[in-house]
Parts: structure tokens; sequence; C-alpha cells
């Protein structure tokens, strides 16, 4: 049995390179990056922020999860190059210097993970579904979409969903998610909580880069 | 001991915890592995010429010109050494280029022809041939005579280890000789392996390995990643990078066969067992031989004089099967805790109580005592804290509820291992041991074990692991990890702790021990681990969806080392366990020989959605004769078990037996 394959010829041409800028972690990159490239080999070889891992490269695992203009995306199907003037936040981003994030603590906490390679990517995942909740956004098993959605664990499993964990972590990823959601909770005032409901309904759910994450902070 | 977080927690949170192909390497080129076309066959020709004129395209291998290598006994790391094609997927070309992008973009180019044979990949049963391991008494007879009995065939998909991390390799050659950084489950083993096959002095061959994400058992053989890259690097006489895509790692990186079970029982009227028959049908690829003793834990679970364990090996064009997490033990579970409660559901009898009438004094299999066995013990444990007495199959509206239960075993084994203990001045303590942590925490038990061994502040002690150069040591595998591992850590730091009686010289003192000789003249018992599963189902009656709300496990391992990864590892297994009940299957293609569903949006495996009310306890069981630590093995038991009481719980809410693993809404609607 003959491979049936058009012979189709070879290029011979060099890759195709395009310049751009991706700020990472707060920092401006200019890059020259291959167009096939995506921005999870982009982060991993060119800048070699090893934390974003790849699991599948098929957008199937979640393990690529980063923050693009504040929300959660696949960097395994983020092609770099439709990327240009990104603000990308990475697990080597989440920290405040050596302070870890409330997420961080409380994953180390929980014993939210055990090979660790999903890790960075549940992390990145459960940053954006605090966020994603304290702007109001409902998901498939909120009870009252016009409400504020509350952060229990129906909910966290829900929308940690995206985010495989072959050991097998979830009862402790759900119990990590839920102490820092609520510390989060605790530490914000209501009327913080209802402004930022209503600027994500003004915004209709589309991500608008670091204004937005820091209106959400 | 008291718990202990993660040694590595903070690396594993921050992403610096370097994985295999993470470390920064100059110039670095990558390798893009390619699969096989057809199921059986040969490669006639490799088109190399054509990508090798791709700008950044380094190096075209194959059969065609791959250098010799030496064999081993794992025929898999023959790469490149045959124009053999054995099956569909497996390993037959690779590309090196100076990018990734390129590197993917030639392995898809590249043309091999190849004259195809007919392949059979078809598991069935109908055939004999097989071989016993335990044949006593007259089981037929015991069968024929018996007052009740089960005879009964349960099925397994073959299942996918697809640890979190694929398999991958950063190659690199210098004066020195070989240094791989690579993902696998034993750098001693990947070593001497690496040596054996570039005829290498094996003090020439370092294999870096200190975060691994994820194995289950698919990284403890080497794996052709380890042996392609170091071709390659040593080809393009530059580093590389090699990591198998998720694609890959359903045909090239082990799985669990699928299994044919028949399963027969034979009971007094009382529910005492006088036979027990389990046969096993299992596929074999043609390169590898490799037996999944499924019928294993009926050796050992039930008393019964008439008892025959029988399996057949049945070899096809099918990829390479191996070890994944408890081989033997899971499936072979899955078969006889079903039919023992197809046993209790005929006779009437509760499905503990049944299980606590055939309860064994000592090892059925050959007279040993137990070192111990609580089995009955997890069974009423958990009983009590489920709610299980007086269980009732109930109905909400339009959904079945219902209860099940199983027992796990695993068999507590130890591996000779090597350790050193090095004391400072400054009051701090160095441990060296070539173990992995794989995510187990490893790492973290041995802190805990050289701790208490040395009488100090587990942070005053540092454990180095996952390094060649450090002593030899086993495999993480067959849950053997910590108990070995330990031993050797315990014993060094024991015999250190005898020499700090003067003051520590500058230089340190240090003392290096091998567990040989200890586990040679250890004492003859029968060394299991033990447990139950309690598991609450929800079942759709319209779609057949069955959800388990509550799941809880019980076990009896010896002692916890570290009871926060220890729950981890439990919880982790039965998670798993909840996946091969219910989704996880790799369905073969039999017109073109390979695994269709080969990636995670096919092959299901849990997520949080699925994993509910998910629990894990264990006994304060205190076994003397298994190590210096009194522990047993838990990284394995969690998912042993755990099929059958899922199953055992729909046949309680609905009636339903479903005998074929998974249990999804296709198999069971039809019959609600």
């Amino acid at each position: 049995m003959e491979p049936d394959m058009e012979s189709e010829n070879v290029s011979g041409e060099p890759p195709v390179r395009a310049e751009i800028t991706l700020i990472v972690n707060g920092r401006e990159h200019r890059l020259a990056v291959d167009t096939r490239a995506s921005l999870l080999d982009v982060l991993r070889e060119e800048l070699g922020l090893t934390g974003t891992k790849k699991g599948c490269d098929h957008g199937q695992c979640g393990a690529c999860t980063i923050l693009v203009g504040g929300r959660r995306a696949n960097g395994c199907l983020a092609l770099a190059v439709a990327h240009d003037g990104a603000d990308i936040v990475t697990v080597e981003g989440l920290a405040h210097g050596d302070e870890l994030s409330p997420l961080q603590a409380a994953f180390i906490e929980r014993d939210a993970f055990q090979c660790g390679y999903c890790t960075p990517g549940q992390l990145c995942s459960a940053t954006a579904v605090l966020d994603e909740a304290a702007r109001g956004w409902p998901s498939v098993v909120t009870p009252d979409v016009a409400a504020e959605p509350e952060l229990d664990e129906p909910e966290i499993r829900e929308r940690m969903s995206g985010n495989i964990c072959r050991c097998g972590a979830y009862v402790n990823i759900v119990a990590a998610v839920r102490q820092a959601a609520a510390r989060e909770t605790a530490g914000r005032r209501p009327t913080e909580r209802q402004a930022a409901g209503r600027e994500a309904a003004g915004h209709g759910g589309a991500g608008q880069g670091p204004t937005e994450r820091e209106a959400a902070r | 001991m008291r718990p202990l977080e993660r040694v590595e927690a903070r690396d594993k949170v921050t992403g610096a915890a370097r994985y295999a192909i993470e470390y920064p390497v100059e110039g670095a080129a990558h390798v893009v592995a390619v699969a096989a076309t057809i199921g059986r066959g040969e490669i006639e020709s490799v088109a190399a010429a054509e990508v090798l004129a791709m700008p950044g395209v380094l190096a075209v291998l194959s059969c065609e010109n791959a250098p010799k290598l030496n064999s081993v006994d794992d025929a898999e790391l023959e790469v490149f050494q045959s124009r053999t094609v054995s099956y569909r997927g497996q390993l037959v070309a690779a590309v090196v280029a100076e990018t990734l992008e390129t590197a993917r973009e030639a392995a898809a180019r590249l043309r091999i022809g190849y004259r195809a044979e007919q392949h059979d990949v078809h598991l069935r049963d109908g055939q004999s041939g097989f071989r016993a391991d335990v044949d006593q008494g007259d089981p037929e007879a015991a069968l024929a005579e018996a007052a009740v009995s089960i005879d009964e065939t349960y099925t397994t998909p073959a299942e996918h280890n697809n640890p979190m991390e694929p398999h991958a390799t950063l190659a690199e050659w210098n004066e020195d000789g070989l240094t791989v950084h690579d993902s696998n489950q034993g750098s001693t083993t990947v070593r001497d392996t690496l040596a054996k096959v570039f005829d290498l002095d094996p003090a020439k061959v370092r294999v870096i390995s200190p975060h691994v994400g994820g194995g289950f058992g698919s990284k403890g053989t080497p794996r052709p990643t380890a042996v392609l890259a170091a071709m390659a690097a040593r080809e393009v006489k530059r580093p590389v990078k090699l990591a198998f895509t998720r694609q890959q790692m359903f045909s090239m990186t082990g799985y669990r066969t699928p299994t044919i079970q028949r399963v027969r029982l034979g009971a007094d009227a009382d529910g005492r067992l006088s036979a027990i028959v389990h046969e096993v049908i299992e596929q074999n690829s043609t390169v590898r031989e490799f037996t999944e003793k499924t019928a294993g834990p009926s050796r050992i679970m039930y008393r019964a004089p008439h008892r025959r364990m029988a399996h057949r090996l049945v070899q096809l064009d099918v990829p390479a099967t191996s070890w994944m997490r408890g081989p033997g033990e899971t499936p072979g579970m899955w078969g006889l805790e079903s039919a023992m409660d197809e046993l209790a559901v005929t006779m009437g009898i509760d499905p503990i109580e049944l299980r606590i009438r055939n309860e064994p004094e000592t090892s059925p299999e050959d007279g040993l005592p137990w070192s111990s066995r609580n089995l009955v013990a997890c069974l009423r444990e958990g009983a009590e804290r489920f709610g299980w007495t007086g269980r009732r199959a109930g109905r909400e509206g339009r959904t079945l509820t219902g209860m099940g239960v199983a027992s796990a075993t695993y068999p507590v084994n130890r591996e000779p291992n090597t350790a050193t203990a090095r004391a400072e001045p400054d009051g701090r303590f160095t441990v060296r041991i070539a173990a992995a942590d794989i995510g187990t925490g490893a790492r973290t038990a041995l802190t805990l074990i050289a701790a208490e061994a040395l009488k100090a502040d587990p942070g005053r002690v540092t454990v180095e692991i996952g390094n060649s150069d450090l002593p030899k040591a086993s495999l993480a595998g067959g849950s053997t990890g910590t108990a070995s591992w330990g031993t050797a850590v315990h014993n060094a730091c024991e015999a250190l702790l005898a020499e700090l009686d003067a003051p520590i010289p500058p230089e340190g003192v240090e003392v290096t021990v091998d567990t040989k000789e200890e586990l040679e003249s250890q004492e003859k018992y029968a060394r299991h681990a033990f447990g139950a599963h309690f598991v609450e189902v929800r079942v759709d009656i319209d779609t057949g969806e069955v959800r388990v709300p509550r799941m809880l496990g019980v076990f009896a391992a010896g002692r916890i080392i570290n009871p926060t990864t220890a729950r981890s590892q439990l919880i982790g297994g039965m998670t798993m366990g909840l996946g091969m009940a219910l989704m996880e299957e790799s369905t073969m293609d039999l017109e073109f020989g390979d695994y269709l569903n080969h990636d995670l949006a096919q092959y299901h495996v849990p997520v949080c959605a699925d994993v509910r009310d998910l629990e894990a306890i264990w006994l304060d069981e205190k076994d003397p004769h298994l190590n210096p630590m009194g522990s047993k093995g838990i990284g394995e038991i969690g998912i042993v078990g755990a099929a059958a009481a899922v199953a055992n719980a729909v046949h309680h809410a609905t009636g339903v037996r479903v005998r074929d693993l998974p249990i999804t809404p296709s198999r069971l609607l039809p019959s609600l």
C-alpha cells in the first residue's frame, strides 16, 4: 500500500518570520517569530519561559493555559503572529516577587498537584476563574444567570474542567480554588463586586487587554 | 509522622520546576518523530532528500541510515534497526531541524514507501492455549457440584496511561559522554539501558530527571525517545530536544492490553467458595512480550480449595502493551469483584458479608501467613462511614440511585537499593539516591524517613534524587518506591547517626548502604495491601448517564509515611478508577490497525466536573514484617477495584449488570 500523498514540491523557501511585540509578565519583548509558531512554543523556545506546559498541543488538556489580555487562553492554539502587542501573563508572572499569589499558596496548602505538569495551566485558569466570577460572568451551572455567581464547588468544578490533571488532584484543586476565592471575596467590598459585574456587562464579555484586567483588580 | 507539604511545591506552583526538555541548552536542534502508516509490512523507501532540501532541516533518520545499535531485551528500543513494520504508529523515521516548526513540517512531508501486508489487530475469544499459573484441586468438578455458581465474562478495553508530560528527552554528547534530561520512572535503569544500546561505559552516561510529569507505568521502561534523541544528537553533533506528540503516545509509549476475562465461582449454600476460576485472554504485540497478570489477584483474595488462574496471550499486529497503573490487579479485580457481587446478588447475601465469609486465614496461593491483612476491617470501617447498612436502591424523578462496594488489593514488594547519607558540621544532612518522583511525593516521603532515622527536623535534611550519578536505585513502579528507597535511606541515616557521637569534621561524615542482603534474608510472609471502595451512583433513566456523587476508599497499607501526599495518591488512583469505570476506552480501528481515538478530545479521562465527593482514608495498620518504616505501597491500590465498585452500584441502582467497561450511556441505556 503506497501512501496516498500528493507529490507536491517540498518548499525550498526559508521559513517566513514576522516581527511582533509581546508583553510577557510586564516585560516587553521584540521578536521575529516563525509565522507557524504558537504562543506556547514562542514562550517556551524563544523566551525560555518553560513554566507554560505542552501536554497535547491541540487545545485539549489545558496545560498551556495562559492569560492573554487578562483572559485565559490555550497557548498552543494561539498563533504568535496573530498576537502582536498582546499582554500575556504566564505562571512565572503570578507571584509578586517572592510573595505567592493566594491561589499558589492555596495549591500548596491543599496539595492540589502531584507531578506538577498541569499545575501552571491550572493556576492560570483558576486566576481567570476568580476574575470571571468577580465580574459576574455566569457558567452553565449558575442557577440564576442574572445574580452574582458564588464560587461554590459545582461552579469551580464546571469552570476548571478545561484543565486535565491525570494524577487526579481534582478534589484538592477544587478545595484550593475555593479557599482562594473565599479569601478574595472576604477581602473585597460588595460595592466593588457590583462595579466589576457592571463593567463586564458593559464590555459584552470581550477581553480588552491590560486596562480591563487592571480594573478588575 | 506529621504531614509535610511537598518539598518541591514552590517550584511547581511558580513554573520554576524544569521537566525533561525544559533545560536551557545552547544551540539545541529539534527532533520530530514519524510514525508508520501501515499495520504490518516493510519499509521500501524513505524520501529523505526531499525534506533535506528544506532550509533548516539538519537530518533525516530512518532504517536507511541509522547507526547500528546494540540489542537490549526490549525490541521497542531497536530504533530504525530494521525495515519491518510491526504495527501502525510504530516509530519509523525522524527529522532533525533548526526549529520545532520546521521539524514538524518536514516530518509531515516526509514520504515513506511501504510494502504492506494484511494485519490482524482483532482480539477475540475462541482459541485454546491458556497457560495456567495456578491449578489446584479439581475446579471443574467443584463447579459442577456447587450449590450456586457464577460463570460470566467481563471485558476491559485498551486503556492508555496518558501522563500529562509527554515522553521527552533532551540529549547532548560531549567529551564526557552522553547526558540526557529524560522523562522516566528510574534514571539508573535508563542510564544502564542507554549505555548498552550505545556501547558505552555506564559511567559515561548521565540521566537527569528531577521532575517527571507523571508516568503511571508508561515511563517505567526506557522509551524510544531516549534512544532516538541520543542518536539524533550524535548525528547532528548538537544537543537535541524530542517529545512525542500526544497522538504518538497512543502507539509508542505503551498501554494496558484489552482483556477478556471468564470468571467462574462455585459456592455452597452459605456462600462459601469451593472454586475460583479466572481465565484471561489478552493481546501482545509482535515486538515485545508482556503479560498483564490479570488473574493475579484471584490467587490471594478469597479462600477456595479448587482454583485455576490462567492467561492466554494473543500475538497481534498491535502497539506494544506495557505497564499501566496497577498492571494485573486493576483489570483483574474488575472481573473478580464484579463476579463476587453477582454471587452475592444471586444468593441474597450482603456483598460485604459474602467477602467476610470467604476471608482466608493464610494466603491461598502458598499457605504463607499474612504479614497483615485487614480487608475485613476496611470493609467494616467503610460500611460504617458510608452508611452502607440498610442501603436501598432509590428513585428520584428520572434518576435511579444505588450503592456498590468492591475490594482492593496490591502486593507489597521491595527492590534492592543503595543510598548515601551525609552529615555536615553545620548540622545539615544530605541523602542521595537515584530515586524518582513522578508526582508520588517520593522526595517528600524520603525526607521524612531520613529525618525520623536521624532524629532531626525535616528542615535540616536535603534529599537528592532524579539523577543517575546518585547511588543506584530501583524504579518508581509496582508501588515499591517508598518501601525500597526508604529502606536504603533509613539504613543509611541510621548508620550515619551511629557515627555522629564525635564532633563532625570539616569534611563531613558520609555513609553508604546497600539493602541487597537485607532483602534476601527477609522472612517469608504473604505481604499485600488491602482496601475497599464504596460508591454511590445516580443514573439518568433517559440518557443512561452515570454520575458518582460519593466515593470512599478505605485502605490498610501499613504505616502511612506522609498523610498529605498519601491521600493525594490514593484519591488520584480512585479518580483514575472512576475514569476506567465510566469513560476510558481506546478503540481499535480494525481496518487501519491503530487506536482511533488517539488524543485527549476522544480518549476521555476524568475532569473536575466528574469528581465530586471523593475521599480516601486509611486504617492504623501496624505490620512488623515489612521494612524499617512499616509501610506498604499506595501508588496503585487506589485504582484497583474502583471500577467494579461503580458497576456494582450501577447494578444496585438499575438492576442492569454491565460486564464490559467502560459503563457508557450506549452500553447502559438499551437495558434501562
